[in-house]
C-alpha cells in the first residue's frame, strides 16, 4: 500500500476511480470524500469549525472532511529546526510533513554556482531530524526547492544526503526526487512561439541568454508532487518548487477544495514566521472542507486574524492574487477570525484554474570574478570628500592597470554612511564620524580583480587631495590583506513566465527504494 | 528633571515645533514598515498600522501616492503601484528594482533595507 493510500485510509476516504495521475484543478471536493464525516475517527475539534461562508467550497457538492493535520517542519530547512517545536508536532499525529529548502531571494549566486547557502553540517542534521520524524509515524516527508536554489546539482547534494541519512540510520523508504531543469532548446522553442513573458522590470529573454545561463529552472506545481506521490513515494525531494506546491498537492490528490488548501500551503510554508512573535518553530495546519486552523508548536507563538493576515502580504506583489502553475489562489473573500489566543481560522480563499498552464523560469550567468576592499574611514576631511576622491583613485587605477590587465573589470563602490544602502541622493548633514567603505571589482579573472583591487586599496590608502590632514593614510584596516576575492559574480538572467501545454514533462520523476 | 532625549520619540521637541495639528509621521502611524522584494525585479512595502484612523489617514494622504513614492524612489509614477489591505489595515507599495536583485552595483539583494525613505514622510 502506497503512503497515500494509507493516507486515504486513515482519513475514511474513498479511493478514486479517476485518474489520479493528472492534475487536480477542481475547486470542488469531488469524488475523493466520503458523503458522511468518518465518525469513527478522532475529530479534531479545533479544527472542524461549521461553514461559514459558502464562497468557499464554491460547488454546491460540499461535503464535510476529516481534519488534515500538516505539518510544516522547516521554512528554510539547512538553518536549524527548533527540536522543541519539531516533537510537539510529531505528536500531533500530522499526515504528511512538508518543509521548503530554498527560494529566489538570497540572489543569483546559489542557482549560479550550484551552490548551497546552507552549510553542509546543518543542512545534514535538519534532513536527518524531519526524515526520521517522518518515517517514526510512517507519513509521507515532502520537500521543495532542494539545497537552496533547486537546480540539478543542489537537488543532488541533498539527494546524496538524505541517500547517506538513510543508510547510516537503517531507514528504508521509497524515495522521489523530481527535477527542475527545464531543457534549453524547449525555452528557445518557446520564444520563438511568443510564450515567453517578463516578470517585472527585466528585458526580454533572448536565446542567448538561455545559452549563457548556467542553470535554468522552472518552478514546479502540485503536479509533480502528485505523480511523485503516485508512485508510491514516501519521500519527495524536489527541485525548483512552488512553495505552496509542497503543502497543497497532497490535500488536492485527497480531494480537500484547492482553495482553503493553496492559503493554508501559503501561511504554513514560512513556518511560525505568520505568528506573534514570529520564529522559525514548527506549526501545524489543520485543514477541513472550508477552511484551516493554524497552532504553532510553539506555545509562545501565537497566530492571529491579524499576524496570519499580515503574513498574506509578506514578499507578495498582490495580496489577493497569488499566481501558481495550475491556477490563481485569490484570497479577497478570505475571513480570519481567533479560535482563542494561539490559534487562528482562515476561510473564504478561492481557487481559479488556470485556462493555460504557466511556469516561472529562474536562471542565472556568470558575470566575472569578484574581489573586494574593506576598510573604515574616520577624517572629517576624508569624509567629506569621499564623493570626489573615489572617482579620482578611480581614473588613477584604471590608467595605472591598462597595460597589465588584460580583459575590461567593473568597480563599484559604497560609502556605508552614506549611501551604502540606500542611493540617497543627498549625503546626510552632518555627516557621520566615522564611515566604511567596500570597492567592488567584477573582472574577467580572479587574478585580474585581485591586482585591480589591491591597487585600488593602496592609492585610495595614499590619495592625496585638498584640505588632506591625515597624511599618514586615509584608511583603517581592521585585518590585512583587506582585499578578499569573494568567488565567481552571478547575475539573474530569467526571471520570466513560460505558457506550456502540459506540465509533466517538464518535471521527471524519479524513485528508488532506499 | 525630565531630559528631552529621555522623552518617547513622538514628545521630542522637534517633533513637536515641526508638526501642526493635522500633520503625523508616518513613522508615529504604523507599527510596522518593511521592504522585502517581491521576487528579484519588484520591490514592495508594507505599512501596517497602529489603528483604523492611521490605515484611512495614510490611504488618504498625496505622501503616499504613486507620483511621490515614486519621486522619492527615483521612479516613474507608472512603476509604483499603492494598495489597500484591509485584513491587516495594512497599506502595500509595490515598486519596480531599478537593478535586479544581486545584479552588479545592487546595494540590498533581499530588499530589506529600502524602507529608508518613507520614514520621514509626513501623512
Amino acid at each position: 500500500m502506497t503512503a497515500i493510500e494509507k493516507l486515504r485510509e486513515a482519513l475514511g476516504l474513498r479511493v478514486p476511480n479517476t485518474d489520479t495521475a493528472g492534475v487536480h484543478l477542481s475547486t470542488s471536493p469531488t469524488d475523493y470524500a466520503r458523503d458522511e464525516p468518518d465518525s469513527g475517527k478522532p475529530r479534531d475539534e479545533r479544527g472542524s469549525g461549521k461553514p461559514r461562508d459558502e464562497r468557499s467550497a464554491g460547488a454546491s457538492a460540499k461535503r464535510e472532511l476529516p481534519p488534515l493535520r500538516v505539518l510544516a517542519g522547516s521554512g528554510q530547512l539547512g538553518y536549524g529546526i527548533p527540536d522543541a517545536a519539531l516533537a510537539a508536532g510529531l505528536e500531533r499525529k500530522p499526515h504528511f510533513i512538508g518543509c521548503d529548502m530554498g527560494s529566489i531571494d538570497p540572489g543569483p549566486y546559489y542557482l549560479g554556482s550550484g551552490n548551497m547557502g546552507t552549510s553542509e553540517g546543518i543542512t545534514r542534521a535538519d534532513l536527518g531530524k524531519v526524515l526520521r520524524g517522518a518515517r517514526s509515524i510512517g507519513v509521507p516527508l515532502l520537500l521543495g526547492t532542494a539545497g537552496t536554489a533547486g537546480a540539478a546539482p543542489h537537488l543532488e547534494k541533498t539527494l546524496a544526503m538524505v541517500r547517506e541519512i538513510a543508510r547510516a540510520e537503517n531507514l528504508h523508504f521509497r524515495l522521489a526526487s523530481i527535477r527542475a531543469d527545464i531543457p534549453r532548446d524547449l525555452i528557445k522553442s518557446a520564444i520563438r512561439a511568443n510564450k515567453v513573458t517578463p516578470l517585472g522590470n527585466i528585458p526580454p529573454l533572448t536565446e542567448e541568454d538561455v545559452d549563457a545561463s548556467s542553470h535554468i529552472v522552472g518552478q514546479m506545481g502540485v503536479e509533480a508532487f502528485q505523480r511523485a506521490l503516485e508512485a508510491g513515494a514516501d519521500v519527495v525531494i524536489a527541485g525548483r518548487a512552488c512553495d505552496t506546491a509542497v503543502f497543497a498537492a497532497i490535500p488536492g490528490m485527497l480531494g480537500y477544495p484547492m482553495g482553503p488548501a493553496m492559503h493554508m500551503a501559503k501561511i504554513i510554508e514560512c513556518c511560525s514566521i505568520c505568528t506573534t512573535p514570529g520564529g522559525r518553530d514548527a506549526l501545524l495546519g489543520t485543514l477541513d472542507g472550508e477552511g484551516f486552523v493554524v497552532d504553532s508548536m510553539n506555545p509562545l507563538r501565537h497566530a492571529s486574524p491579524m499576524s496570519v493576515a499580515a503574513h498574506s502580504l509578506y514578499e507578495q506583489n498582490d495580496p489577493y492574487r497569488v499566481i501558481e502553475p495550475e491556477g490563481v489562489l485569490n484570497t479577497e473573500g478570505a475571513r480570519y477570525e481567533a479560535v482563542d489566543e494561539h490559534r487562528c481560522r482562515i476561510s473564504g480563499a478561492r481557487w481559479e484554474p488556470a485556462t493555460r498552464f504557466t511556469v516561472k523560469l529562474e536562471g542565472a550567468r556568470r558575470v566575472g570574478e569578484r574581489a573586494i576592499v574593506l576598510a573604515g574611514c574616520a577624517d572629517p576631511r576624508a569624509i567629506a570628500a569621499m564623493k570626489e576622491i573615489l572617482p579620482a583613485v578611480e581614473k588613477t587605477v584604471r590608467e595605472l592597470v591598462a597595460g597589465s590587465v588584460s580583459g575590461p573589470f567593473e568597480l563599484y563602490h559604497r560609502v556605508y554612511g552614506i549611501d551604502g544602502v540606500f542611493a540617497w541622493p543627498e549625503p546626510p548633514d552632518p555627516l557621520p564620524r566615522e564611515v566604511f567603505l567596500m570597492v567592488e571589482c567584477i573582472a574577467a579573472t580572479a587574478d585580474d580583480a585581485k591586482s585591480v583591487a589591491t591597487v585600488f586599496k593602496q592609492y585610495l590608502l595614499h590619495h592625496g587631495f585638498p584640505g588632506r590632514i591625515s597624511t599618514g593614510g586615509n584608511l583603517a584596516f581592521p585585518f590585512t590583506p583587506p582585499e578578499v576575492l569573494s568567488g565567481t559574480a552571478y547575475r539573474f538572467s530569467v526571471y520570466h513566465v513560460m505558457e506550456v501545454d502540459a506540465l509533466e514533462p517538464l518535471f521527471p520523476v524519479t524513485l528508488e527504494d532506499l | 528633571m525630565e531630559r528631552w532625549f529621555n522623552l518617547p520619540l513622538a514628545l521630542h521637541p522637534a517633533r513637536l515645533i515641526t508638526l501642526g495639528m493635522d500633520h503625523m509621521k508616518l513613522i508615529d502611524a504604523a507599527r510596522v514598515i518593511r521592504s522585502k522584494n517581491a521576487g528579484p525585479t519588484t520591490l514592495t512595502v508594507d505599512l501596517m498600522f497602529n489603528d483604523e484612523s492611521g490605515y484611512r489617514r495614510a490611504l488618504a494622504a498625496p505622501s503616499l501616492a504613486p507620483p511621490e513614492i515614486a519621486r522619492l524612489y527615483g521612479l516613474k509614477p507608472e512603476q509604483v503601484e499603492v494598495i489597500s489591505y484591509p485584513p491587516a489595515i495594512a497599506v502595500k507599495i509595490v515598486m519596480d528594482r531599478k537593478l535586479i536583485a544581486g545584479d552588479p552595483g545592487d546595494r540590498d539583494v533581499y530588499g530589506a533595507q529600502q524602507h529608508g525613505p518613507l520614514l520621514a514622510i509626513e501623512i
